[in-house]
């Protein structure tokens, strides 16, 4: 393995542990079956015996596969296509055009982990399921994810990751807490305590109770532990290519979200952590788009803010999605006769290009959707709401039975309301696609992109946010400034981010 | 429409008869006259049910988007812009094809969108997936 950063465009193998990595985690399995086995042959079973033989070839099978796929698995990047050529008897060969790259995550499991070993996951549009690279050195998968990231917004490979501002780190004791907190630990409480209270009374019926007990039990205890290892140390920073994620307690996964990918936001705050001013954010990316046999879109929920005060999650949805917040308004009061335990949760609204609408009985759950990302508008009126003159209205975004819910509206604002999102996301979303026309026009450019003649000419600096913002995606872009060979453009205004001859640094514009 | 009519004719008329003689076996004659015309009732009431579903199913084509309403009880009305349509697809099943209808599906990325055209005849339907297609084609606007 070459880690010396250059740009090699030969042919690369995998990291040669990674066989003993993929082997040990199917080797657990293994071990525990063979272990029962034997446990349940008694001590009789000594000396060898016919299964023990079928074991030994299990793993020599094992230990065969793992070696002939790292033999055959192959990977190279040539600064615009990343091919991954892997198998024996099916030839299978990915080529990943980096323009198609929606995002790229860095997960290392904690056996890979022991070995200084990290996995590449690589998402592509219209692909099914991500791409894998595993396992290659931890270093030299980051310098592969940086230059992946680096050609992918049009620079040179040589460019490093563009600086990062840090938001939050959600302590272990908060994470913690919020877990305990939630409704299945309480719901574990309850049972113990009516586990308790009919032991009391009869102890035979509380054995019996007690074993359907356990299992839902160790349930509870899995969930709880799965959250707090996928969740532990969760650091979130935001940076111009989009919102950097790093958690993981014995598996570290560490991911982009690019910006312009989030189809919605949500913010979810349950009964209990109302108490405490916590609440969870979480954004909605598109997956796979097209010919799923569901008929929809798979959507990909990825977790913004595990668990935080509401101060952050503002502050990072306001970097997702503009801090706009358009003005809501409550349903219609006579809604309180069908949605006697929500009724006081329900709100909506909606301005030129997001809609927010507020559901909910105990948990309380806000969602915005950026009105260009809107797939169509449904007005629903069931039989009680007709008697009451109600209407809900839907915005879908991709993805299962998810979106903006304007619930319990009145009639005649239903109506107004359908008109009224189908016009406004029709205007959205043309507005969209004029910078989606200017990203592709940038993306033809070469390795140092000019700045393409929307920003002020010559020597004088221009304003941190011009005054008629041109429609033009993030990206780099050749220094306005001029002191600088490119600088990042969030989408609506220059950064402090700039980059010379493939090194960045910061430098106020 | 007709189609659907004739399935629930074809269903109770089947149902109907299976209970009589089940009654006829088990108890009285006049019990089975009973269940028989409970069942005629149900038939009457489903086809009076299919009859109105049927008349509020209606699709517009407008200048932008395509608009869905259908429902009696629980009303819907979906509205589609052209550009998020990811594919439409046309679906003749075999009861379908007996009576020469088809259906148009529109999926877009969402899952919930829901805009399905049944009982369409099956030129229109095909007229009306070219449009649909072209129009798609023309506004499409990625995800």
């Amino acid at each position: 393995m070459s880690g010396d950063g250059s740009v090699v465009v030969g042919w690369q193998r995998l990291h040669p542990l990674s066989p003993v990595v993929r082997g040990a985690r199917g080797l657990v399995p293994l071990v525990v079956l063979a272990g029962f086995s034997t446990i349940n042959r008694g001590p009789r079973g000594h000396g060898v015996g016919p299964q023990d033989l079928i074991w030994l070839a299990l793993v020599v099978v094992g230990v065969v596969f793992g070696v002939v796929h790292w033999l055959v698995t192959r990977w190279a990047f040539d600064g615009a296509t990343l091919r991954i050529e892997t198998g024996l008897v099916r030839r299978d060969s990915q080529q990943l055009p980096v323009a198609r790259i929606q995002a790229v995550d860095l997960v290392a499991p904690f056996v890979a982990r022991i070995f200084g070993l990290a996995e590449l996951r690589i998402r592509v549009a219209g692909a099914k399921s991500a791409h894998h690279l595993s396992y290659l050195s931890a270093s030299v998968a980051a310098d592969l994810r940086a230059r992946l990231l680096a050609a992918h917004h049009g620079l040179d490979q040589s460019v490093p990751e563009p600086a990062e501002h840090p938001v939050a780190v959600v302590p272990p004791g908060r994470l913690l807490g919020s877990v305990l907190v939630s409704a299945s630990t309480l719901g574990a409480v309850i049972f113990v305590a009516a586990l308790i209270a009919v032991t009391s009374v009869s102890t035979a019926a509380a054995a019996a109770l007690a074993g359907s007990l356990l299992v839902y039990l160790i349930g509870i205890g899995q969930g709880i532990w799965r959250r707090f290892n996928e969740q532990y140390r969760f650091t979130v920073a935001v940076a111009p290519d989009g919102i950097r994620v790093r958690r993981g307690l014995l598996s570290t996964v560490s991911e982009t979200i690019p910006i312009r990918r989030v189809q919605a936001v949500r913010q979810i705050e349950p009964l209990l952590w109302r108490l405490f001013g916590w609440c969870r954010l979480e954004v909605d990316l598109a997956g796979v788009p097209g010919h799923g046999r569901t008929g929809g879109t798979g959507r990909v929920t990825k977790a913004l803010l595990p668990v935080g005060s509401r101060q952050t999650a503002d502050y990072l949805r306001h970097v997702v999605i503009g801090p706009i917040e358009p003005p809501r308004s409550r349903a219609a009061h006579r809604a309180r006769l069908k949605a006697p335990l929500s009724y006081h949760f329900l709100a909506a609204g909606h301005d030129e290009t997001l809609a927010v609408a507020v559901t909910g009985r105990v948990q309380k759950v806000t969602c915005w959707v950026p009105l260009d990302k809107a797939q169509s508008i449904r007005r629903v009126q069931g039989p009680v709401q007709r008697a009451l003159g109600l209407a809900t209205v839907h915005v879908d975004v991709p993805g299962k039975r998810v979106g903006a819910k304007f619930r319990d509206r009145p009639v005649d604002e239903a109506d107004r309301l359908v008109e009224e999102l189908a016009s406004r996301s029709r205007g959205a979303r043309r507005r969209e696609s004029v910078a989606a026309a200017v990203g592709a026009a940038r993306t033809g450019m070469g390795p140092a992109p000019t700045f393409g003649g929307t920003g002020p000419d010559g020597g004088a600096p221009p304003p941190s946010s011009p005054p008629m913002p041109p429609v033009m995606g993030p990206g780099w872009f050749a220094d306005p400034a001029r002191r600088h060979q490119a600088r990042y453009w969030n989408g609506t205004a220059w950064t402090e981010n700039v980059a010379d001859a493939g090194v960045t640094g910061v430098d106020p514009p | 429409m007709k189609m659907r009519l004739t399935e629930i004719g074809v269903v109770t008329a089947v149902f109907a008869v299976i209970a009589g003689s089940v009654a006829l076996a088990v108890a009285s004659p006049a019990v089975a006259l009973v269940a028989v015309v409970a069942i005629a009732l149900c038939g009457v009431g489903a086809w009076w049910f299919v009859h109105n579903r049927f008349r509020a199913w209606g699709y517009l084509e407008r200048a932008e988007d395509l608009e869905v309403r259908r429902g009696v009880m629980v009303q819907r009305l979906s509205v589609v812009p052209y550009g998020r349509m990811q594919f439409v697809e046309i679906t003749t099943g075999p009861v379908e094809r007996l009576f020469g209808l088809a259906t148009v599906k529109l999926h877009t990325a969402a899952a919930a969108s829901d805009a399905r055209i049944p009982g369409l005849d099956p030129v229109e339907a095909a007229r009306l997936r070219d449009r649909l297609a072209a129009l798609g084609e023309a506004k499409a606007a990625g995800l």
